[in-house]
């Protein structure tokens, strides 16, 4: 670099001793200040907390009085602290993007072990950005207006809970659900735990609510095909698929169900455990209260004859030339709340479910305890009469094994726990409870346990090796053996039972990765959506506007399921009330008269932000949709796309930054 | 009549291929004749370096060159051409980057000399090996001694112009000679220095009239192996690796609208630093496989990926060690 360099002023943070007890950080500072001089380097400075008010206030000082105009931070991440420092610096009057930060915490002192290689990493990362910085310009956000509408994609109790807050403050909702009513998984169970209430009974008025609510357009039997746009202006397709009733003339009197002859074994709502008509409602109180009539299945679709439902209606509300309909609307923000799946049980082969039937699983269970479930809430054996004398529960089916899931499903010990109370409660059973480890950390959790084991529960631990009805003797007739080495005793145990409860762990929705990759935000290797940041940024993604709320991100229990909706509620309001967003600058943009219209880049952004344009024969990039992810700058083997903040001098200049002391 | 500007071309490490196509330029020849001087030509005039050596500093108005900087000769002409010359144009794929001759910057001289000498291609029964001082009864006799590396023009001189191609187009080659023409008329001002001259801005894909998607590659293959190529249709999509997209504009697609893929001869775009990594992000993004060991299969199909991506460029390249590339790329 020949022309005349920028003044740049360089601080050095220690983070209390999380930086400086594994690096020189005086050392740094003097060496910056001597070597990197000629670079433009005109202060240089260390401080015990640059973040700090204090710390701030060196660097506003310095620009104001020295006319810094470049300032490099060496501290933590910039995804903690960029934002902090180049307000820092636009406070004192620089543009914010002539701030760079390094980091030699997360990079430096929290992953070496030598202070003195430490050190000169540190000086080596501080001379990139010195060289860097340079090369920065003055940059703009961008800004958009935001529409005030919401998308909420999930109608369980994540996603009526985010509907119901910002509905409440007085904007408009859109709330899609797959499923004939809203509810998700909350609505199969009977109780919840810890605390025992009837899950209905705190669910419903939340649902009526939601169905209700005049900012809410509630849309079930629906799901989203195609989203395009970008924060604040979002356009979104809906599919809202054929009910076969007329949700104008519909009562929800019920009489069609009735009447219909045709019952096929409900899979979802019952998990295979009873029956429902082929126009239904999942359950009594669905909301909203119109039934959905299954074409599949249905009698008259099938072979012109029936027509029962129809004949019966007293409101004419069947309509069987009713054809899926879809809707457009626009949004300014989307929260995805689509829950989990439950782990197929069939998977792990030796424990037996499909093949040997008394095992269960936790979803059946759940079904089977319930007052309005398929036995009326009584717990018996498959045969649907007889009462089981003793019932083991096995924990962490399909979690926390690496054949399967290895992360912990959260809720199992104690929806295991809840399952042991119901058992004794409602038979009086012998239960074993086989744990791995008893996991209880919330509020009133551990309490919740030490009640169950009060009550005579019986807990073995040992992860349990099969499930059988080879029986050795007299003793063991007729049961089901749960072979298991109990690991506090020492050794191995055939216990016989005559009830199995698999309490199957949560996985992501088995279509999380497609819905993910149409609202442009990606999931983990198990699959869960990825938040922003998993501590201080969980219900937001690396896509703006696109929030995430619930299980989708990962298993929950309730109260957190419901945190969550509220926090991302609380989100959007924060951006709806704004009126308008700033986007990053970091943009890219083509050169036009570069472009030759290879294509190479068409297919390539995951924000959906390149097209191209067919009578030019050109690309073009929305820089309200780009995302600044650097993939399409670096193929495009024309050159013509370049990225703001990452030109080529900047890269060049790091790198010989960084290898100048080599 | 006034003293015509003087004009000289030389020829370094190159095929030759750059002359002739100078003199492809049909009757423009009679152009050039008409308003220089062409007082150094090693091929057209009959000259000598002595005869440089005595001329002025900078009285030589253009000086064409064409050739990479192989040996102790050609790094001591271009010194002197430089000193001698106003305008000094690198003139084609080698004297801009390195083109072919540059690929011998994979291997060290040693072996170039003994693939040359002593392989079995060769027939050389006194096992003849150059050097570059031997003593005969007659004295010392001297040759001149090979460099360690191929260098493009502008690593070893300051060049005021690139012109690319292997060769440059005749076109090109006369709409240079117009402007030069214009410029000397004063019709015209001469490109600033360093610019790239008697090329496109964008890349060949902007010249070819192939018909473009978006690209799913599932499989490269070598072009004798896709028969029949659709004619119509970009070939790259049709799974050839067609360096088109990546290469500058210029030649108005000559290889494309006869069928056969881009080679690059016309070097990397305005702004990029390494033809071979643009490309080679380029071909991997649009890869379509997820799995490792299909993306190794599709990516076989590229058997030479140095002769595929940088054929024309290695010289010139980032992969290049010693002096930071970007500092010295001079364009
Ligand atoms: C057996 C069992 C017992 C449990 N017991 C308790 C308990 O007692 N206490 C407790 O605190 N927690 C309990 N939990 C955990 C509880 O189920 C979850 O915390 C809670 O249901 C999560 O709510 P959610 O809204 O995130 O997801 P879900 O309840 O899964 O709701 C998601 C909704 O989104 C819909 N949806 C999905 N994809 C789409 C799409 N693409 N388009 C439109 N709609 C879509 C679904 O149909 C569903 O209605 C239990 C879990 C299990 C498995
Ligand atoms: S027409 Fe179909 S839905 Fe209606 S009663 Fe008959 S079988 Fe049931
Ligand atoms: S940089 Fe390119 S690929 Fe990345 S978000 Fe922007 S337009 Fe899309
Ligand atoms: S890769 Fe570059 S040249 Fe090709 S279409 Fe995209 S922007 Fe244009
Ligand atoms: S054939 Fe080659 S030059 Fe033509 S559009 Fe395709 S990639 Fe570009």
């Amino acid at each position: 670099m020949s022309e005349k360099k920028p003044k740049i002023g360089v601080y050095v943070c220690h983070c209390g001793s999380n930086i400086a007890g594994m690096v020189d950080v005086e050392a740094v500072r003097d060496w910056a200040q001597a070597a990197l001089g000629q670079d433009g380097v005109v202060v240089s400075r260390d401080y015990k907390f640059m973040c700090s008010s204090l710390g701030q206030e060196l660097i506003e000082k310095d620009i104001q009085e020295l006319g810094l105009e470049r300032v490099v931070v060496a501290a933590c991440s910039p995804h903690l602290h960029e934002k902090t420092f180049r307000t820092a610096s636009e406070r004192a009057g620089l543009n914010p993007y002539l701030t760079e930060l390094v980091s030699i915490r997360e990079q430096v002192s929290w992953v070496h072990t030598d202070k003195q290689v430490a050190t000169e990493k540190s000086k080596a990362l501080v001379s990139g950005a010195v060289h860097r910085v340079a090369y920065n310009t003055e940059l703009q956000p961008l800004k958009v207006p935001i529409n005030p509408n919401t998308l909420v994609v999930g109608g369980g109790i994540a996603g009526i809970q985010a509907a119901l807050e910002i509905a409440n403050a007085g904007f408009h909702v859109y709330l899609v659900e797959r499923e004939p009513s809203i509810g998700g998984h909350m609505a199969q169970f009977d109780k919840t735990f810890p605390t025992l209430d009837c899950s209905a009974c705190i669910l419903t008025p939340r649902m009526v609510e939601a169905g209700t609510h005049p900012n809410i357009t509630l849309l079930t039997w629906s799901e989203v095909i195609s989203v395009s746009g970008y924060v604040g202006n979002f356009n979104v397709t809906i599919k809202k698929k054929a009910r076969y009733v007329n949700e104008e003339l519909c009562t929800g009197c019920g009489i069609c169900v009735e009447k219909c002859p045709q019952k096929v074994i409900d899979d979802v709502y019952e998990a295979g455990l009873g029956y429902r008509k082929v126009i239904y409602t999942p359950f009594a109180q669905a909301v909203p209260k119109y039934p959905v009539l299954d074409r599949p299945n249905c009698t008259f679709f099938k072979n012109g004859k029936c027509k029962a439902c129809e004949k019966f209606c007293p409101t004419n509300a069947i309509d069987f030339t009713q054809e899926d309909q879809y809707l457009n609307v626009e949004v300014g923000n989307i929260i995805l709340a689509t829950g989990y799946d439950l782990f197929d049980a069939r998977r792990v082969t030796n424990y037996g479910y499909g093949r040997l039937p008394n095992v269960f699983t936790s979803l059946e269970f759940e079904r089977m305890s319930n007052a309005a479930g398929p036995t009326g809430g009584e717990i018996t054996l498959r045969d649907g009469k007889t009462k089981p004398e003793t019932v083991g529960i096995i924990h962490c089916v399909g979690s926390r094994d690496k054949n399967f899931n290895n992360y912990c499903s959260s809720i199992c010990c104690m929806q295991s726990l809840k399952f042991a109370h119901l058992v004794k409660e409602r038979t009086g059973a012998t239960v074993y409870e086989f744990y791995i480890d008893m996991r209880t950390p919330m509020k009133a959790y551990d309490e919740f346990y030490q009640r169950v084991l009060e009550e005579g529960t019986l807990f073995v631990r040992g992860k349990v090796a099969e499930v059988t009805n080879a029986t050795h003797g007299p003793h063991e007739k007729g049961k089901l053996i749960i072979q298991v080495e109990d690991t506090l005793v020492g050794k191995q145990r055939r216990i016989p039972v005559d009830m199995v409860i698999l309490s199957v762990g949560m996985e992501p929705r088995h279509d999380a990765k497609q819905v993910g990759q149409m609202f442009g935000i990606s999931c983990s290797s198990d699959g869960w959506y990825i938040e922003r940041h998993p501590k201080l940024d969980p219900v937001t993604t690396m896509t703006e506007g696109i929030l995430i709320a619930g299980c989708a991100s990962g298993p929950k229990d309730i109260p957190a399921s419901v945190a969550q909706g509220a926090a991302a509620a609380a989100r959007v309001l924060d951006k709806i009330l704004q009126k308008e967003v700033e986007l990053e600058p970091i943009r890219a943009t083509v050169d036009e008269s570069k472009c030759s219209g290879c294509r190479i880049c068409n297919n390539l952004c995951p924000f959906n932000a390149i097209s191209f344009l067919d009578d030019v024969g050109v690309t073009r990039i929305n820089p309200a949709l780009c995302q600044g992810c650097g993939t399409c700058v670096a193929a495009c083997p024309a050159g013509a796309i370049s990225g703001t903040g990452f030109s080529n001098e900047q890269i060049f200049a790091q790198i010989e930054g960084l290898l100048m002391g080599v | 009549m006034s003293e015509k500007p003087k004009f000289a071309m030389y020829w370094a490490a190159s095929c030759g291929g750059c002359e002739i196509s100078v003199l492809n330029i049909g009757e423009k020849i009679l152009d050039v004749d008409a308003h220089f001087e062409p007082v150094f030509w090693p091929v057209a005039v009959d000259s000598k370096y002595k005869d440089v050596e005595a001329m002025e500093d900078g009285s030589i108005l253009l000086t064409l060159w064409n050739g990479g900087i192989r040996n102790q000769e050609n790094e001591h002409i271009a010194h002197l051409l430089r000193r001698k010359s106003k305008i000094l144009v690198a003139f084609g794929s080698c004297a801009t980057e390195g083109c072919v001759p540059g690929l011998a910057n994979l291997y060290p001289v040693e072996e170039i000399f003994s693939t040359a000498y002593h392989t079995v291609s060769t027939d050389n029964p006194q096992g003849i090996h150059p050097q570059p001082v031997v003593q005969v009864p007659e004295g010392t006799l001297t040759i001149p001694a090979m460099n360690p590396v191929l260098k493009t023009l502008a690593q070893v001189v300051d060049v005021d112009y690139f012109m690319p191609g292997c060769p440059p187009e005749p076109h090109q080659i006369a709409a240079v000679i117009d402007l030069v023409i214009a410029v000397l008329e004063g019709k015209a001002q001469l490109p600033p220095k360093g610019a790239v001259i008697g090329a496109g801005n964008s890349t060949v894909c902007d010249e070819c009239p192939r018909a473009r998607n978006v690209k799913h590659i599932t499989a490269f293959k070598r072009i004798q192996d896709v028969a029949p190529l659709d004619p119509t249709l970009c070939i790259l999509e049709q799974g050839v690796p067609c360096n088109g997209p990546a290469t500058r504009s210029g030649c108005n697609a000559r290889c494309p609208r006869v069928g056969a893929q881009c080679i690059g001869c016309y070097g990397p775009a305005e702004g990029v630093l390494d033809y071979g990594a643009r490309l080679i992000t380029a071909f991997a993004s649009v890869v379509d496989a997820k799995e490792p060991e299909e993306i190794e299969a599709i990516l076989d199909g590229i058997p030479d990926p140095v002769g595929q991506f940088y054929r024309f460029n290695l010289a010139d390249s980032l992969l290049r060690a010693g002096v930071p590339a970007w500092k010295k790329n001079g364009h």
